[in-house]
């Protein structure tokens, strides 16, 4: 029997997807080229936060994290998830004044979950901090969840509600065949969808361009580095203002560094390669943030390959040239926290035609 | 000597690693005019093989044996040389460009080098047993550096067990200092015989039969043996106190101990090959990941060549020609000799090659190590990092891991400061025997680096460019 959908990557975003078709009573079918989870869905930095988000990413995020907090009644696993808050950091005068502005466009859109912290109330949250921070943003509720544990979890969610997902199938074309979409694997299979979902992450430009509405999608490799077990210091996950830093310290002791350093990659190969002179000023930004952390060993570092669009914020909605088709792809170093919301987003535009989020930012033709 | 500071940013060839292989390609390569870097992690030149040759305290040569004196000349020959020597060094990157990591006294850089030669060596293969975590237990190539560079033996009662040349050279070795062996405990599976036999004429007219029978009589004839051991485990309460065991599958003998000294043969330490990312394949008959080299030890990855028992294990005089051969295609790749002179130095190496080869592929299947030695069960720890045993493991496959990467995402197997090094390959063995494919098929952890810890100070140290200061992006 041929599926109702075939969803074209099997990252946390296809999984969720294939989770909330399913939960809607379609048939699901994800193909992906390697494993579940083999790129950045496994191996992000795990973040869970609204705090910092474009504006027009913040309607969506707000209704994600609401699934998050109720995880566990969505995959049946608490995906790690814990909810310490998020905390931006200003290293001066300057930067505080700059998220001052933030948080007043945040909360001029109506959204309260960012606030303001001085000086005192940043070393109540953080006392490890270093001296010369000057306050930062507080979002209680954020948190982070195990990347590669959650993509699971969807996974199984999905096959549980009958999805099928199959594993080191790679698409390599589609073509409309009379009402219904055909679905070529490198392996000479042929499937047949009436609807056909776009979660091909860094590939996803590929099947774009094969609808006739290429993007401007930028690989990416995303490097992250772990440490040793430390003495438990810090509880929320942390960021800077102008300095790229996504820090966190896991309930085993080890700390967690990453934020926006890039290293080189090979779509081909999947092969990534670290940049030690981006890692370099990561350590740097934690030696000054956390002074101690200088001792800290790093054992490990790694990059997963996702899609960064130029404007930093993802394609999600139906294709523009084609019926039938639909992306969710490019979330561009952030994704991880819109998966629970994203796949129910894409699940409502398959199966009634719209919803009720505003995705209008997210179009495929802004580029 | 030189420290970090005061090297130059790019170098013709870099050589990672100061054993036999290393030494002899650095010497080599020196000698023909290439700009040579050589970094090592100990405090002088020689490897674990040859460890401490140059300021060992066991003046009495016939202690640790006219082999390990090699080593002395090797070192000699490369201090003499014009090679740089960069010692208690961690190199733990290096880039398809042949951008390499390195870190020393504290401080980190970055520089290139034309072409690298890896000779890294050789790492113990696990063996893990019930209690093989315990305090007082440890590998029998441990106990040798103890030895090598001190002196020392462990205190109190002593048992060696498992199987291998280093078992036996370990036990020699401490005949001669004076340390007294309770008991040997030798695991060699007795079918391994049959297997290795038709190997055995060869053998005998090999280097290393008159070597090998010497230090078995030597061994024998003082110390207990016990054959055919077909189980082994630690006990103790906070450390150890008694090794049991017993013969085939015979009724358990104790024996009180205050050491155990554990070895089942050696593999080749291919963390930074394999965070390169050069093409390895699984060696079925020494049991572990080999890297694709080819007769000049060129790896899969340009201007990659890997030399010494970190490309296959072949021993120490394998080795020192392996280095020369990698050193003198470096030489010929970057254009400091032609094909004849390349082709005409390679002759002789060639042939002392063949030499020291010959015969060691009875070695290789008399001493193979037992499945039961290599495929734990129950409680048994596999990676002691983060403690899992092989029950969580085989546990973890059902639940879907299929292979070692998965696993780590499953139990952060392999995920501790020993990137591996203590579980990869019992890792692969396990879940290969459990999905019953082919070790080959499961491969091995996707290896990244640091494939050595560095610290966040030492890592922030590594200078930048200006170009990279401005490469900044928003995450």
């Amino acid at each position: 029997m041929a599926p109702d959908v075939i969803i074209i990557g099997g990252g946390l975003h296809g999984c969720s997807a294939a989770l909330h078709l399913a939960r809607r009573g379609a048939t699901v079918l994800v193909l992906e080229k390697d494993y579940v989870g083999r790129h950045a869905s496994g191996v992000n930095a795990g973040g869970v936060r609204r705090l910092g988000r474009d504006l027009a990413e913040i309607p969506l995020s707000v209704a994600s994290m609401e699934l998050w907090h109720r995880i566990g009644d969505l995959v049946d696993d608490d995906c790690g998830f814990e909810g310490h808050g998020h905390l931006k950091i200003a290293e001066s005068e300057a930067e505080l004044e700059t998220l001052k502005a933030r948080v007043a466009a945040v909360r001029a859109l109506g959204f309260t979950h960012e606030a303001l912290v001085d000086r005192r109330q940043l070393r109540e949250l953080l006392p490890a901090v270093a001296d010369h921070c000057t306050g930062g943003i507080w979002c209680e509720g954020d948190g982070a969840a195990q990347p590669y544990r959650t993509t699971l979890a969807f996974r199984r969610a999905a096959e549980r509600a009958g999805a099928v997902v199959s594993e080191g199938v790679h698409v390599t074309g589609l073509r409309r065949e009379n009402a219904r979409w055909q679905v070529a694997t490198a392996d000479g299979g042929a499937h047949l969808a009436a609807a056909v979902v776009n979660c091909a992450g860094a590939w996803a430009d590929r099947l774009a361009a094969a609808l006739g509405e290429p993007v401007p999608l930028i690989p990416s490799a995303f490097m992250l580095m772990i440490s040793d077990r430390r003495a438990p210091f810090i509880k929320p996950v942390v960021g800077a203002t102008s300095r790229p830093l996504s820090f966190k310290q896991f309930a085993n002791g080890t700390v967690m560094i990453g934020g926006g350093y890039k290293g080189a990659l090979d779509r081909e190969t999947n092969w990534t390669e670290l940049d030690f002179r981006g890692l370099a000023q990561s350590a740097q930004t934690v030696a000054d943030l956390f002074p101690v952390m200088r001792s800290a060993q790093i054992v490990r570092a790694w990059a997963g390959i996702e899609a960064r669009m130029p404007d930093d914020i993802p394609v999600i909605g139906p294709s523009s040239t084609e019926a039938g088709v639909f992306h969710a792809f490019g979330f561009s170093g952030h994704g991880f926290q819109l998966g629970p919301i994203s796949g129910a987003i894409i699940a409502e535009l398959v199966t009634t035609g719209r919803t009720n989020l505003p995705i209008e930012p997210f179009r495929i033709t802004r580029f | 000597m030189t420290d970090l500071a005061h090297l130059k940013d790019q170098y013709d060839l870099a050589v990672v690693g100061a054993g036999p292989a290393g030494l002899a390609a650095a010497t080599l390569g020196a000698r023909f005019g290439l700009t040579t870097v050589l970094f090592d992690e100990q405090a002088t030149p020689g490897g674990q093989i040859y460890r401490a040759v140059t300021e060992t305290p066991l003046r009495e040569r016939a202690l640790l044996g006219e082999d390990y004196w090699q080593g002395a000349k090797l070192a000699d020959g490369f201090i003499k040389g014009s090679a740089q020597y960069v010692p208690g060094a961690t190199v733990w990157s290096i880039s398809h460009d042949r951008e390499i990591g390195v870190s020393a006294g504290g401080k980190a850089r970055l520089l290139t080098a034309r072409h690298v030669i890896l000779a890294t060596g050789a790492l113990e293969r696990p063996f893990p047993i019930t209690g093989w975590t315990l305090p007082g237990v440890m590998t029998c190539g441990a106990a040798q550096i103890l030895l090598k560079s001190s002196g020392l033996g462990p205190d109190g009662k002593v048992v060696l067990a498992g199987t291998g040349p280093l078992l036996w050279l370990l036990a020699a070795q401490y005949r001669r200092a004076g340390v007294r062996i309770e008991a040997m405990l030798e695991t060699t599976p007795r079918r391994n015989w049959l297997a290795a036999l038709p190997y055995l004429p060869k053998f005998l007219q090999s280097r290393y039969a008159a070597k090998g029978r010497a230090l078995l009589r030597e061994v024998k004839a003082s110390t207990r043996i016990e054959r055919g051991v077909g189980a082994v485990a630690a006990r103790g309460d906070g450390r150890l106190r008694e090794v049991a065991y017993r013969v085939g599958r015979g009724r358990e003998i104790r024996l009180e101990a205050d050491a155990l000294l554990l070895h089942q043969g050696v593999v080749p330490n291919i963390n930074l090959a394999s965070a390169i990312g050069c093409k390895h394949h699984w060696d079925e008959t020494q049991l572990c990941f080999t890297p694709e080299i080819d007769e000049w030890g060129r790896s899969s990855i340009p201007g990659v060549s890997i030399a010494g028992d970190g490309g296959g294990i072949a021993g120490a005089e394998a080795a020192t020609e392996s280095g020369r051969l990698a050193a003198l295609d470096a030489a010929w790749q970057l254009g400091k000799i032609d094909d004849f002179a390349r082709d005409r130095h390679a002759g002789p190496y060639r042939e002392a090659l063949a030499a020291a080869l010959y015969g060691r592929r009875f070695l290789d299947l008399l001493y193979r190590p037992a499945v039961r030695f290599r495929h734990p069960a129950g409680d048994t720890l596999v990676c002691r990092c983060e403690e899992v045993t092989a029950e969580q493991v085989l546990d973890a496959v059902k639940g879907g891991a299929v292979g070692p990467n998965q696993l780590k995402a499953f139990l952060r197997c392999g995920m501790g400061p020993c990137q591996g090094r203590l579980c990869g390959l019992t890792v692969t063995e396990l879940i290969a025997k459990a999905r019953k494919v082919a070790p080959d098929e499961i491969g091995y952890y996707r290896l990244r680096p640091p494939v050595k810890p560095i610290t966040v100070a030492e890592l922030a140290s590594i200078p930048q460019s200006d170009a990279a200061r401005k490469a900044v992006v928003r995450g």
